[in-house]
């Protein structure tokens, strides 16, 4: 398959059919759709496609599948509009319709040589989940390899049998903490932000890569800071209202930035300022 | 140097204190050990200790009418438990369970308070630093209130 980059745009606005093969429940709201497309898929971790329900509508939803697969690729959808209720809603067998991957992904080769710390808070977990396939696909390149996980209680946590898979594994440390629980929870109580300081990274040769909802990041942000590690060394991942996924729209545009072209990862300290622009 | 001035001076909550200031707190510091399961203190108690965990995890717990107590959050080795006993009526607030084995260095809270009082600069200190901690624990508490992770809705 060609890349983005290679297409056209007609191409690039034309979604390619991908047939649902699995639909996995992660929590009451959110599933993980298991889709084989049409052709081999290439993709990077944190780009972005559009998914097309047919007859409902389109919506951009991050990849969370293993980059090194190429015969499926795996859609995290949270239901919480028209459209990702009826992609939530889809049956094994189903058709979507998917156009991309768009955007700039997460630069994890920047990250080999060092640490990798591993940010997600709710459903955010989904667009960083492919960077642990990649990370452990490669696991000789990188240093420590920290995953921590925010969530509001155990039953909203994403994933949670691959967390468990990941901890049980000698080469990567996870850590996930809980907004609140009950005595079933035998894990952290408290914001994700709280197990920064005691992560085993080392602050000046760790790369971070975050993910979750904007105040979230800022106050993750906020807290690498405060732990010494180096603001062009944290990386987030913006979502923003994506149509047409090529820069053509203007939808998405964040500031002076086209999420969909330009993103959706960009380098904390060169958009900081506009996470403190109300109303951007 | 005695094993209880070493531990007091690897913790990230003393760090920055002179060595005579240290030396007061280690002589009234002693560390225990705490059974998993076991209730450190409970609601409503009098808030007679200060405590540093030195290793395990600790659950701070609301005990709910009919229902399982709710944990509130958690803190771990390094972290302050509790500053109740710090400002009358020196009562604890929540219920403090070891979640795992746990050691603690433990401060009689009444010699505590006297040395506070007594010598201002290590008072000073004192209140710095848990003033921090509290500081950094109605933070994370804001931002649950926010729903840090679900967008608000």
């Amino acid at each position: 398959m060609a890349t983005a980059t290679e297409l056209s745009i007609p191409q690039l606005l034309d979604p390619m059919p991908c047939v649902v093969r699995a639909v996995n429940r992660e929590t009451h709201d959110t599933i993980t759709l298991e889709v084989e497309p049409a052709e081999p898929y290439h993709f990077e971790p944190g780009q972005i496609t559009m998914v097309y329900k047919h007859g409902v509508g389109e919506i951009p939803i991050s990849i969370s599948s293993d980059p090194d697969r190429h015969d499926r690729i795996s859609q995290t959808v949270r239901g919480v509009g028209a459209v990702s209720k009826a992609i939530i809603a889809s049956h094994p067998g189903d058709v979507l319709g998917i156009r991309g991957p768009f955007g700039v992904g997460w630069p994890i080769d920047q990250a080999e040589g060092g640490d990798v710390a591993i940010i997600g808070g709710g459903i955010g977990l989904a667009p960083l989940r492919s960077i642990v396939y990649r990370v452990l696909n490669r696991r000789d390149r990188f240093g420590a390899v920290v995953i921590l996980v925010g969530a509001r209680t155990p039953k909203d946590i994403v994933f949670a049998e691959e967390l468990r898979e990941w901890g049980s594994r000698f080469d990567i440390d996870v850590n996930v903490t809980v907004d609140t629980a009950d005595r079933g929870w035998h894990g952290p109580v408290g914001v994700v932000t709280n197990m920064i300081p005691r992560a085993p990274w080392d602050s000046s040769k760790v790369t971070a890569f975050v993910c979750g909802p904007e105040v979230m990041m800022r106050f993750t942000a906020r807290a690498l800071r405060e732990d010494d590690v180096p603001m062009d060394k944290v990386y987030v991942t913006m979502e923003r209202n994506m149509q047409c996924g090529v820069g053509l729209c203007g939808h998405c545009q964040w500031g002076s930035h086209f999420v969909c072209r330009e993103g959706p990862v960009f380098r904390y300290d060169t958009v900081a300022e506009l996470f403190r622009i109300r109303g951007v | 140097m005695s094993n209880t001035m070493a531990q007091i001076k690897d913790l990230k909550f003393f760090s920055g204190l002179k060595r005579r200031h240290l030396e007061v707190l280690a002589a009234l510091a002693k560390e225990i050990e705490v059974e998993k399961g076991t209730y450190i203190f409970r609601e409503g108690d009098d808030a007679l200790r200060c405590l540093v965990v030195l290793s395990g995890d600790v659950a701070l717990e609301l005990p709910m009418q009919g229902r399982d107590p709710r944990t509130v959050q958690t803190v771990h080795d390094g972290d302050v438990l509790g500053w109740s006993w710090l400002y009358p009526p020196h009562r604890w607030t929540f219920d403090a369970r070891a979640v795992t084995d746990v050691t603690a260095l433990v401060f009689d809270a009444e010699q505590l308070r006297a040395v506070k009082d007594s010598d201002h600069e290590l008072g000073f200190q004192l209140m710095t630093r848990f003033g921090k901690v509290m500081v950094s624990r109605l933070q994370a508490t804001r931002m649950r209130l926010m729903d840090l992770y679900g967008n608000g809705d």
